[in-house]
């Protein structure tokens, strides 16, 4: 067998004439819990590369030059902060639920890590291909959620716990839109599948949706839920401009705030990674994941398409991070019921109207491709209209409010009269 | 598969069930009910769907009707929190034998 | 004993051991942490049920969703039950035993009276989108489906209107 082909395959043959002397059953076994130590070490390795990578961009984009002392470039200093956190005093408050406590970041990272087992890295390389891969993110990741929770109330502190409500609520919202915007690539990867007569195909499994973007990237095919589904999944990492659960500027650092050690650091790791994910994700289902020129006949070339495509959108998340302001709390909720959701359903009744007008397996692919792209620039065109009819609505009332005043001398009217002498100060 | 029997799982999920009652007859938090309530629905789901394996797997009868528990749960679950926490509002106490007032 | 039995019985060990911590722990928080638990094993359940769909909704709705409500409204509902000792009804243990028993014993021996027509057929591999046309098919079960969505919508609105707190309004 050949390594380039099918690497996976070659290294298992090989593993598996190394240890022929191991009982079948067991040698499986061994084999499979190699390759998830692999696939989860890979995963927990890859943090300490993307958190320097965070820093020094965010401080590129502040005018700042970022950590640079540790190793080349400082590409250690990821490495020495973790042998920091490491010899710090691990507290456990007085009154915490100490297997709860303990328990909390074990399960953070859990939630991130599992999720890496369906990701199709290439176009055989997959840790599983369950047939309902989109159904599992979902399932998995509501464990972070839960992780939180627990993080939250263990402490035994009340803003500890008021913290885990915000990041909760926050989590459970916008839970929904991503929900709901996977269901987009869902129904686009199954027809498109059904036109070609393909019967062994499961939609929901994120490889199948993988293979149904050859010819096309669902990026260009419905790039309203690619955007509900790359905002409401960075809301899910709470990072900035949602990262509302550690404002710390505002509040205490939320539910993790007793945290010390490399339990916090836990909780960073699986932030950090979580962010990766979500680009890994973005890839997978929008960015055509291991596609590109001669990725099937080189799955490592496959690999290397599907990673860079990870760091791109990764890269736009991290960009965001540093370019906008933090939301309000009721703007963020408002978003994601008024706005996101509604928009996520549109997309979908959207998407099954033009399949079934413009049925790809009666006008092909391509113009099938092309009508959901147009009917997705209308859904988009209309959206932005009435989210912007809504806000001049909403200033003007702000407006009238503040027309209805009274003047009070040094008020509202003459803060900002142009009248001032200039130069006064 | 056929290596464990479909009375297994009929115990297991009678086991479950009485459990449950068991909770929901004894619990003084409703909360605690409620839970209780979860239980016995999570038995019944267990039931339907080893029937679904075991009587009619080509079918999916058995599925949809897992799927209609959950749902149903869900929604039960979503309905009877939110009356706590009204009753909760008004009297401060979950304890379902002080919430009497009909009594009067 | 085979690797499937064996997994049964660690499953069903789980399951009743935590649904028992569920009905008679102290601390209401951690009667849900061991719902989780019966939860996770109930979906556990269903992987060696062939039913890997019903797994990951069973997770998705019961501990994504359902669990994190209850935490939710033990936590809103806290301040008081801290300090009440006891969760259980003393009067009330000996009738909820004696209940729960009749009932055990008496759906055992239902169980080991029936003859069940079993079928050996497999799951057909396709079992899943089978189950989405005929949810989605009028011939079948859309009338479920549709009653469900509407039951959901009205528990929605219920429940919000329940909840919502007229005074300040």
């Amino acid at each position: 067998m050949d390594f380039f082909s099918d690497p996976i395959a070659f290294i298992a043959n090989l593993l598996r004439t190394w240890l022929a002397f191991i009982p079948e059953p067991w040698l499986s076994l061994l084999l499979m819990t190699f390759g998830v130590v692999v696939v989860g070490s890979a995963a927990l390795v890859l943090p300490l590369f993307t958190i320097w990578l965070e820093r020094r961009v965010i401080a590129r984009m502040q005018d700042r030059i970022g950590p640079n002392r540790v190793g080349y470039q400082g590409l250690l200093q990821t490495i020495a902060d973790a042998i920091k956190l490491m010899t710090k005093e691990d507290i456990t408050p007085l009154g915490a639920d100490k297997v709860v406590y303990n328990l909390a970041p074990i399960l953070v990272v859990i939630s991130v890590i599992t999720m890496w087992a369906v990701l199709p890295f290439a176009v055989n390389i997959y840790g599983a291909d369950l047939n309902i891969g989109v159904l599992y993110i979902v399932a998995v990741g509501s464990l972070g959620t839960l992780a939180i929770m627990l993080g939250g109330w263990a402490s035994n502190n009340k803003y500890a716990l008021l913290g885990a409500f915000r990041t909760v609520a926050q989590l459970v919202c916008y839970e929904v839109p991503m929900i709901l915007s996977m269901v987009v690539p869902v129904l686009i990867a199954s027809s498109w599948a059904l036109a070609q007569g393909q019967t062994d195909f499961n939609p929901m499994s994120l490889k199948d949706i993988v293979v149904a973007q050859q010819s096309v990237p669902f990026l260009l095919v419905a790039p309203v839920a690619a955007l509900i589904f790359f905002i409401s999944s960075v809301a899910e990492t709470g990072r900035a401009p949602f990262d509302l659960l550690e404002a710390e500027s505002e509040i205490v650092a939320g539910f993790n705030i007793e945290y010390s050690g490399m339990k916090f650091g836990m909780f960073m790791v699986a932030e950090f990674l979580h962010a990766f994910t979500v680009g890994a994700l973005v890839a997978t289902l929008f960015l055509g994941g291991w596609h590109g020129p001669w990725a099937t006949q080189y799955p490592l070339l496959g690999m290397v398409y599907f990673l860079a495509k990870s760091f791109a959108a990764y890269f736009l998340i991290v960009l965001m991070r540093a370019a906008l302001p933090r939301i309000r709390i009721d703007h963020l909720f408002e978003i994601n019921w008024k706005f996101l959701v509604p928009l996520a359903v549109a997309a979908i009744v959207v998407t099954m109207v033009v399949n079934k007008l413009v049925d790809p397996a009666v006008v092909g692919l391509g113009w099938n491709a092309l009508a959901l792209f147009a009917s997705n620039l209308v859904v988009a065109w209309v959206a932005f209209n009435w989210a912007s009819a809504q806000a001049r609505w909403l200033r003007r009332q702000e407006e009238a409010k503040l027309q209805a005043l009274p003047d009070l001398p040094g008020g509202h009217d003459e803060a900002h009269s142009p009248a001032q002498p200039a130069g006064a100060h | 598969m056929t290596d464990i029997p479909l009375d297994w799982y009929l115990w297991l999920s009678a086991a479950l069930f009485c459990i449950g009652v068991y909770g929901v007859l004894a619990r003084k938090n409703a909360v605690a009910i409620l839970m209780g309530v979860e239980l016995m629905l999570n038995a019944v789901i267990v039931n339907l769907v080893a029937f679904w394996r075991y009587l009619t797997p080509t079918g999916s009868a058995g599925m949809v009707w897992a799927l209609v528990v959950l749902a149903v749960a869900a929604a039960e679950a979503a309905v009877g929190l939110a009356l706590i926490i009204s009753i909760y509002r008004r009297r401060q106490s979950v304890v379902a034998e002080e919430v009497n007032m009909m009594k009067f | 004993m085979t690797f499937p039995q064996l997994i049964f019985w660690v499953t069903a060990a789980v399951i009743l051991a935590s649904a028992l911590q569920v009905v008679t722990t102290r601390n209401i928080v951690h009667a849900a942490l061991w719902l989780i638990v019966t939860f996770f094993g109930v979906a556990v359940l269903f992987v060696l049920l062939d039913a890997g769909f019903l797994a990951a909704v069973q997770v998705v709705v019961y501990i994504g969703a359902i669990a994190i409500l209850i935490i939710f409204a033990v936590m809103l509902t806290r301040r008081v039950m801290q300090d009440t000792g006891s969760q259980t009804n003393r009067h009330l243990i000996a009738p909820a035993v004696l209940i729960g028993g009749v009932l055990f014993v008496a759906l055992l021996f239902v169980f080991s009276r029936t003859r069940w027509p079993l079928s050996s057929a497999a799951v057909p591999p396709d079992s899943l989108q089978i189950l989405g046309l005929e949810l989605t098919s009028p011939d079948f079960y859309m009338t479920a489906l549709v009653t469900v969505g509407v039951l959901l919508a009205a528990a929605m609105v219920g429940s919000i209107a329940i909840a919502r707190d007229e005074e300040k309004d």
